[in-house]
């Protein structure tokens, strides 16, 4: 058998690849019969509830679980973050932080056993005020965040006999001297939370020894590894099972202490358990995304073209201090000369994880609202700014695709006709309109994975991967991709996910998935095909090189009319079934996937300058992302992406009371989230000319989460006039920006 | 949630002598779209919960001999809005309309709706209606708490959104207790601003039941509600104002102005209300009844804004309630379909 050239089908072949094809469990999911994490009872399982802890930072003195043992139908009592009997004292450092798991045999019965666990607090000092950084310095709640300068080359270094540091004061002032234009502002994006609709958890039961887990994870073949380590087993020992997720953006990676918990409750009781977490606890311990707060100043040629940028930003990720990275500042952008500095905030908040885009939302919010400041100050079209800085960004290939993209977004939102100078808009009644853009990147690599495919001799198909479909479709790709170069139709195949016993496939993290599982699942197929290929030439004496999969048939390429049904052909594979194991290497030079794209996002927007409120009229993408497998799940992933960034933009924000440094607003009815009429109308266009297109499939998850937010952000600026200088645009923001402007 | 008692009584009687029963701590449900979730947070753990939906006569809306309409404790928020009766209650129906979640709309009631607990933050994470003589809401986030009938110690806001409507219309709702022992009250004397622990936000008593509210008939008289709500749906609006104004050749004979989310009552606007009687209905008057609605306001920590958007909901309520144009992002036309809008489909 010759080498398999692994490679996709030339355009015109392509039976199922770029089409628009429905989920393939796209009716288990809307009927109601998928089966989440959340819908898994085991019998006679234990019901765990979660104590958290009241206080945003405090001393555990002590614990007494004597009456929560009484309350009948408790079972069992697990201490988490509590001190045993003679032990110190756990300090607490965030709202929610799980102290004890009561296991009883009713949701009720742990809930009261919950009630009635008395625990003995030292309050401590709370500090939550992360946009405030004098604030945080005179607490003592700062760490560096890193930072630095670059000037450009042609300013050339500083002579032997001078500071280096007084040397780039001098290059920066001179700079900003010589600029046509500077702007001064100040930005800012809260910190928000992971709301996935299925909260964290899992259901566990140990068989025979082997700990067997349903766990709601965007990792399901390494999250065996997690339970091991803490279990103090082998991997080979935990089973992980994921059908469906309802969400997890990048918080699912891992057992977390809960899924640990539910592990030995397990143990020690013998019964399975399903320990989920409650919406509260959700949102305020299983994920959230770092603020960024920033002064900045830029100073730009008479033209509109950013030479030189200086700033300073802050921000938390909890009580690990750290911020949004400064290496994605300014974003996109990046002007010869720039200096950049982070500053963390400790605050009594859990650490954040990754939230979709990790970095990008905030870096590009913080920063590109500068850019459209700087047009606002000149009186000139934002679009133009943005189109003139493409000459200096960080990945000077793709500007042809940035300017490309723009203009077809342009066209989209009817820019030209749309756009006035900011604050220059018609009134009607209290009512004015703007336009805004973002740009943005991503890289996309395929993640690692490794496929096992089946064929039967009565021509049946079936793969296994350690995949997950994090509801965007996961299972739909990997059908599409067999079914294309089997030549068969999507229900001849039978695509198999979700389980640790599955070959390992990597997290679904960072836009890694479509590019990992066609990877493995085009390379086990090709593999596979050039088998049953190799019986077929046998079989009807010709080349194998001339024999092509189409339409349920092997057919000759020759004219000869030589062909043979797909059944027929598989009938020659013999009593066992094929097997081919195929793998992809993350980091591997492929034909099939590739990395980095870019993407630009514009928004039309009304705001009522008596109320504040702010409503999208319209909101384009355009997003590019080499091949495209599944067009409707790809335009799906997008939606969903403007959807979350109407969400961070004009609403969510995790607000910590002033005093006490609680999560006051962790349930769904004050988190706010936009409903349907918030979400105006939303247009995608997948950019997919043939030069993207030709370097194979990479990840779109992120890439459309990210600008969508300084789009709304800078159309609103555009509207009024005026800069809302921190996100989310709430009406009592928009009202005080007005007002301070007005003097 | 804590285990509980269900009872479901057939008749109004039944239902007031499982209520009024000392020795449990009962609650009524009815569409429960308010109460289950207090029960999940444990805010409220009772020992008997009393289903009144089966309760024949309180499923009905009629109308009486004197063109009263009757709404029965059971009905829900979508089969009032889809009778004939909110035609002539347009405050009432643009409310129910404004709530616009199908799943809440069908569930929830009328009456519940006006029953609904604050949804101050505080009180719902457990630390009661007065959250420590209101220092946690001066010193704590207090975004969206009163600015008016704020000076005591109470300081959330009257979560109802239909209340200052069906105020504004004039209803009285029936509450009655064991014994065949029956009271009417007017709407806005339901509510009270409690100032010691325990106290409610409601003047009932153990083992009352509100069986029905009565809005009396409203022959010419205009009405309109206006919300400022941050987002579409179901969620708390930041304020709002209803009006019911009499006018006769466009002068106003008589104005009742209430204000909701602004107090621990639904807020009666009176001077407001009584300026605009003799004045013509238009953009001047709306302002002014705005500025004097919220003339006694004292805005907490954070919360001034709030005063601005009462004066501007009070006067859009007046024009809207008038036909006139209010100039929010409601009357903006939609956008015109450009070329390309929605999905492109290749």
């Amino acid at each position: 058998m010759a080498e398999v050239d692994y490679r996709w089908p030339e355009n015109h072949k392509m039976r199922w690849i770029g089409k628009r094809v429905d989920r393939l469990d796209g009716l288990e999911k809307s009927g109601g019969t998928a089966k989440y994490t959340y819908d898994v009872n085991l019998p006679n399982q234990l019901i765990v509830r979660g104590l958290g802890c009241p206080h945003a930072h405090c001393n555990v003195l002590a614990v007494d679980i004597s009456e929560a043992e009484k309350v009948p139908g408790v079972v069992y009592i697990h201490r988490l973050n509590a001190p045993g009997p003679n032990d110190d004292p756990v300090e607490i450092r965030a709202d929610g932080t799980l102290l004890v798991a009561v296991a009883a045999e009713n949701e009720a019965a742990a809930a009261e056993g919950v009630s009635k666990v008395k625990v003995q607090y030292k309050l401590l000092d709370a500090f939550t005020a992360d946009h405030d950084l004098q604030s945080a310095e005179a607490n003592g709640r700062t760490k560096p965040a890193g930072g630095g300068i670059e000037l450009d080359e042609a300013l050339g270094e500083p002579g032997d006999d001078e500071d280096e540091e007084e040397w780039e004061n001098k290059v920066m002032q001179h700079l900003f001297d010589t600029s046509a234009h500077v702007v001064e502002g100040e930005y800012g994006i809260d910190s928000i939370t992971h709301c996935c609709l299925e909260p964290h958890g899992a259901t566990v039961h140990w068989v025979d020894g082997k700990l067997k887990v349903y766990l709601s994870t965007q990792n399901v073949s390494q999250a065996d590894d997690g339970f091991a380590g803490a279990l103090e087993i082998t991997a080979d020992d935990v089973d992980v099972t994921c059908d469906y997720i309802g969400g997890g953006f990048g918080s699912k990676f891992q057992p977390n202490y809960w899924g640990i918990a539910a592990a030995e409750i397990s143990k020690v009781t013998g019964r399975p358990v399903k320990f989920m977490l409650t919406r509260d606890q959700e949102l305020k311990i299983a994920g959230n995304r770092p603020s960024g707060y920033i002064k900045v100043k830029l100073g730009a040629d008479a033209n509109g073209v950013v030479r030189v940028w200086d700033s300073l930003h802050w921000g938390t990720s909890g009580f690990n201090g750290s911020t949004v990275a400064v290496g994605n500042i300014p974003y996109v952008f990046r002007p010869k000369s720039f200096r950049r500095k982070a500053t963390g905030i400790v605050t009594d908040n859990e650490p954040s994880v990754a939230w979709r885009a990790p970095n990008h939302p905030q870096a590009c919010a913080i920063t590109q609202t500068a850019y459209d400041d700087l047009a606002a100050k000149m009186g000139v079209d934002s679009l133009d700014i943005f189109l003139r800085n493409l000459e200096n960004i960080d990945t000077p290939e793709k500007a042809p695709v940035y300017a490309e993209q723009l203009r077809i977004a342009a066209d989209l939102i009817n820019w030209r006709k749309h756009w006035h100078p900011h604050g220059k808009g018609k009134k009607s009644g209290a009512v004015v309109e703007g336009l805004g853009i973002g740009i943005h990147k991503w890289a996309g690599t395929a993640n690692s994975s490794n496929c096992l495919l089946k064929i039967h001799a009565d021509g049946g198909v079936e793969s296994y991967c350690g995949t997950q479909d994090l509801g965007t479709g996961t299972r739909t790709v990997c059908a599409m991709v067999l079914a294309e170069t089997f030549g068969l139709t999507l229900d001849e195949v039978k695509v198999n996910i979700g389980s640790s016993t599955y070959p390992f496939s990597g997290a679904s993290g960072g836009s890694t998935t479509v590019g990992a599982v066609t990877e493995s699942h085009r390379r086990a197929a090709q593999d596979a095909l050039a088998k049953v290929l190799d019986l077929v030439a046998k079989k009807l004496d010709v080349s194998a090189d001339i024999l092509d999969a189409v339409g349920g048939k092997i057919v000759a390429r020759d004219y000869s009319g030589k062909e043979m049904t797909w059944k027929q052909a598989c009938s020659l594979i013999g009593i066992q079934p094929l097997e081919v194991n195929s793998s992809y290497a993350r980091g591997t030079a492929s034909p099939l996937s590739s990395e980095n794209v870019a993407g630009c996002q514009m928004a039309h927007v009304a705001v009522d300058t008596e109320t504040g409120q702010v409503k999208i009229k319209r909101m384009v993408a355009v997003q590019d992302m080499g091949l495209i497998i599944n067009r409707k799940t790809a335009e799906s992933q997008i939606y969903g992406a403007m959807i979350m960034s109407i969400a961070a933009a004009l609403f969510e924000q995790r607000i910590n009371d002033p005093k006490t440094g609680v999560f006051v607003n962790s349930e769904l009815a004050d988190y706010r989230l936009p409903r349907l009429g918030d979400i105006g109308n939303l247009v995608v266009h997948l950019h997919e000319p043939e030069s993207e297109r030709a370097r194979g499939v990479i990840g779109l998850g992120e890439p459309p989460a990210i600008s969508g937010c300084t789009a709304i952000s800078n159309a609103v600026c555009n509207a009024l006039g005026v800069r809302v200088p921190t996100i989310p645009l709430t009406p009592k923001r928009v009202l005080d920006a007005l007002r301070t402007a007005k003097g | 949630m804590k285990n509980f008692e269900y009872a479901q009584p057939r008749t109004e009687q039944e239902a007031v002598a499982l209520l009024a029963d000392q020795s449990k701590h009962s609650v009524v449900l009815a569409g429960g779209t308010d109460l289950i979730s207090l029960m999940k947070r444990s805010v409220i753990t009772p020992d008997r919960v009393v289903n009144i939906a089966e309760i024949s006569g309180l499923q009905r809306i009629q109308r009486d001999e004197h063109g009263s309409i009757w709404v029965g404790a059971a009905v829900s928020l979508q089969s009032f809005l889809e009778s004939s009766y909110t035609t002539e209650l347009a405050a009432a129906q643009q409310i129910i309309q404004g709530i616009a979640s199908l799943q809440l709309q069908a569930q929830g009631t009328v009456v519940g709706e006006l029953l609904r607990r604050p949804m101050c933050w505080y009180f719902r994470s457990g630390h009661g209606l007065l959250a420590q003589q209101g220092r946690m809401v001066v010193e704590g986030d207090n975004r969206y708490h009163a600015i008016l009938g704020n000076r005591r110690s109470a300081k959330f806001v009257n979560p109802s959104r239909l209340a200052p409507a069906l105020i504004a219309a004039g209803a009285f709702v029936r509450i009655i207790k064991p014994g065949n022992d029956e009271r009417f009250l007017e709407l806005e004397s339901l509510y009270q601003t409690p100032d010691q622990d325990g106290q409610t936000e409601n003047v009932l008593t153990q083992g009352e039941l509100v069986t029905h509210v009565m809005i009396p008939a409203q022959r010419d008289r205009l009405s309109a509600a206006y919300e400022i709500r941050h987002g579409e749906g179901p969620d708390q609006p930041l304020v709002s104002a209803a009006v019911g104004i009499q006018a006769e050749r466009g002068i106003v004979r008589e104005a009742t102005v209430v204000l909701g989310q602004v107090a621990p009552i639904p807020w009666m606007a009176v001077e407001a209300a009584r300026n605009l009687v003799g004045q013509p209905l238009n953009e001047q008057t709306a302002t002014t009844a705005g500025i004097e609605a919220v003339a006694g306001a004292l805005p907490l920590s954070g919360n001034e804004y709030k005063i601005q958007l009462t004066q501007v909901a009070v006067k859009r309520a007046v024009l809207r309630a008038a036909g006139l144009e209010c100039g929010g992002l409601e009357c903006q036309p939609p956008l015109e379909q450009d070329h390309h809008s929605g999905p492109l489909m290749v």
